[in-house]
């Protein structure tokens, strides 16, 4: 593929198939040249309500699996759950619906080099990338090791699939009802320590990304962490899905989500300050100015 | 009939095409490319330069609101100095018809950025964004509105054009824009969406980290449309450029005729990348199907009589 092979398309997707799984819905999208361009932790962004919306945004998914050869050529399979009108509309789409799709968009997982151990935690739906991930990961050798969190059963995502994604498989519920009872950061560090993992990937809230993060960093892995912040245009234009992030040259600078993200190294992201614009951020206002 | 004449001028900016996209939401350009032969584009209005970085406002910076959004970024960017040499070379490189939008905080920072974006090559105009700093009544207020475009006008050549962009206030425009033409400026940009509010249902709390914001989208295409119409009636020779919820190739049609030479579209670039082309199309579709050769022959035509302007559909 060329440069511009491997940018993002827009096409009009066609739903293969729509089915419920737990509290979730599963979509397949025929969306012929975003499945060839897929790498896990791209999402796409989706028109919604149809022609006549008065929708203006789109809404962002992150990809759970991509396939670029089977009988209907390219689909996208997303999970979500309908929270808000328009993942309800996209959650109600009967099979030969047209959705209009851009993607894939945003940096992807980077993958070790090495066939090094690694941990995936995700929570809720946001696990849902997680799986084609451990299939790349696999593909290079590398022992894959998932925790799945969710408030309750009925929130965890994909726990039958991860045991055969995984060689160990760590379920995390606030209530209890499956799994162990509490949180993801309680059990992260004796994961991480029988595995010996030296990468760990996450998708979740802020505040758990921030826990991986933390862990992962007393543990001596690489933390690789996907944000989810509210993407607008979800190509780069709009400046709206900004966080702050500290470069290489140890400059904070509000980057976007969606283009420079939505994977960020764990390290690199200012997890307490997220919501927020720094007062040291390049940029920031002088104190003289005020906040305004 | 042969496909439409689509070129188009804007005063001395002449255009290959009438649908510009609008200051931030093409972003520097690049993010378009993947989506937009962006030679499609009759120009790219920049996102507003400012004379120092900024990091802009706190998030969450915009939320979907019936029809539109409310948006509020605070001009995150990297400053004239990041513009000149990043973005400004990347859109000249690829020879795309470039308007520059600036935002100063006072009339020296004004004249320091009309000065140094003149003189970049790759230039085709400068749209001065009036809504700027926050708080400003400028867009709005003849008076202040005439002192910056004069500080503006002053320190850019003859050959760049000047555009002032305004509120898109039907109450204000014509006021605003007499003052800012008598101070120099070639042509009007309508405009500037409404100051606008949205409180998160749960909390009662505003949504924007920044509380308050700018309507942008849908919501605020009839009273462009009306800021247009009037402008074309009081002052039927200055050339207009109408921006505000275009985001079909009728809209767009709809704007030339109430006296637009040319259409800005923004939000409906958040919503489809390839929006400017898209429209682009569609407005040639509807120019051929109603049997009108050139967009010239269009601007404003909704003020003559309809003989004149062929067979209505």
């Amino acid at each position: 593929m060329t440069a511009t092979d491997r940018g993002p398309v827009q096409v009009l997707g066609e739903v293969l198939s729509n089915k419920r799984t737990g509290g979730y819905h599963h979509l397949t999208l025929v969306a012929p040249g975003v499945a060839e361009r897929f790498r896990p932790g791209t999402v796409v962004a989706l028109a919604v309500g149809g022609e006549l919306s008065d929708r203006l945004l789109r809404r962002s998914i992150a990809i759970y699996r991509a396939r670029a050869t089977g009988a209907y050529k390219s689909t996208v399979e997303l999970v979500l759950a309908p929270r808000e009108p328009g993942e309800a509309w996209l959650a109600s789409l009967a099979p030969g619906a047209v959705v209009d799709v851009v993607g894939p968009l945003g940096r992807p997982y980077a993958l070790p080099t090495e066939p090094v151990p690694c941990t995936l935690v995700g929570s809720g739906l946001d696990a849902a990338p997680l799986f084609s991930l451990a299939d790349r990961l696999k593909d290079r050798g590398c022992p894959v090791h998932m925790v799945l969190a969710g408030r309750s059963d009925q929130e965890v995502f994909g726990a039958l699939d991860a045991k055969r994604a995984a060689k160990t498989v760590v379920v995390v519920t606030e209530d209890g009802s499956v799994g162990i009872r509490g949180e993801v950061a309680a059990v992260l560090p004796e994961v991480l320590r029988r595995s010996g993992s030296d990468v760990v990937y996450a998708a979740g809230p802020g505040h758990l990304l921030h826990e991986v993060a933390a862990v992962a960093e007393q543990h001596g892995a690489w933390s690789q962490t996907a944000v989810g912040t509210g993407l607008v245009c979800a190509t780069g234009s709009c400046l709206t899905c900004v966080v702050p992030v500290v470069g290489e040259d140890g400059i904070s600078r509000m980057v976007r989500a969606c283009t420079e993200g939505p994977v960020f190294r764990g390290d690199r992201v200012r997890w307490g300050d997220l919501g927020t614009v720094p007062a040291d951020a390049w940029g920031a206002p002088h104190t003289a100015e005020g906040d305004s | 009939m042969n496909a439409p004449d689509l070129t188009t001028a804007v005063g001395e900016l002449t255009l290959a095409g009438p649908v510009m996209a609008a200051s931030g939401c093409g972003g520097t350009g690049r993010e378009l490319e993947p989506f937009t032969d962006l030679s499609s584009l009759g120009a790219l209005v920049t996102r507003s330069v400012t004379l120092d970085a900024r990091a802009g406002t706190r998030p969450p910076r915009a939320v979907e609101t019936p029809s539109g959004l409310v948006v509020d970024t605070g001009l995150q960017g990297p400053g004239l100095q990041g513009f000149l040499a990043t973005e400004l070379p990347w859109l000249a490189q690829r020879k795309v018809r470039t308007v520059v939008s600036i935002a100063g905080e006072n009339l020296g920072e004004w004249a320091e950025l009309a000065r140094r974006v003149a003189l970049s090559p790759g230039v085709a105009a400068v749209e001065v964004n009036l809504s700027w700093p926050p708080g400003s009544t400028a867009s709005r207020d003849s008076f202040a509105a005439e002192k910056i475009v004069a500080a503006v006008r002053r320190d850019i050549p003859r050959g760049v054009v000047l555009l002032a962009k305004v509120a898109a206030d039907p109450h204000t425009v014509v006021d605003v824009s007499r003052a800012v033409l008598k101070a120099g400026a070639e042509a009007v940009v309508v405009g500037h969406g409404p100051a606008a509010l949205a409180l998160d249902p749960g909390t009662l709390r505003p949504v924007l980290g920044g509380d308050a914001g700018r309507l942008g989208g849908p919501a605020v295409n009839p009273v462009a449309l009306r800021c247009v119409w009037d402008l074309h009636e009081a002052l039927p020779d200055v050339p207009l450029v109408g921006g505000g919820g275009v985001r079909s190739g009728l809209d767009a049609l709809v704007m030339l005729a109430a006296g637009a030479s040319a259409v800005q579209v923004g939000s409906a670039l958040l919503h489809d990348p390839g929006a400017v082309r898209r429209i682009t199309e569609e407005l040639s579709a509807q120019l051929e199907q109603r049997g009108i050769a050139r967009v010239a022959d269009l601007v404003g035509s909704a003020h003559r009589s309809t003989s004149e302007t062929g067979d209505t559909p």
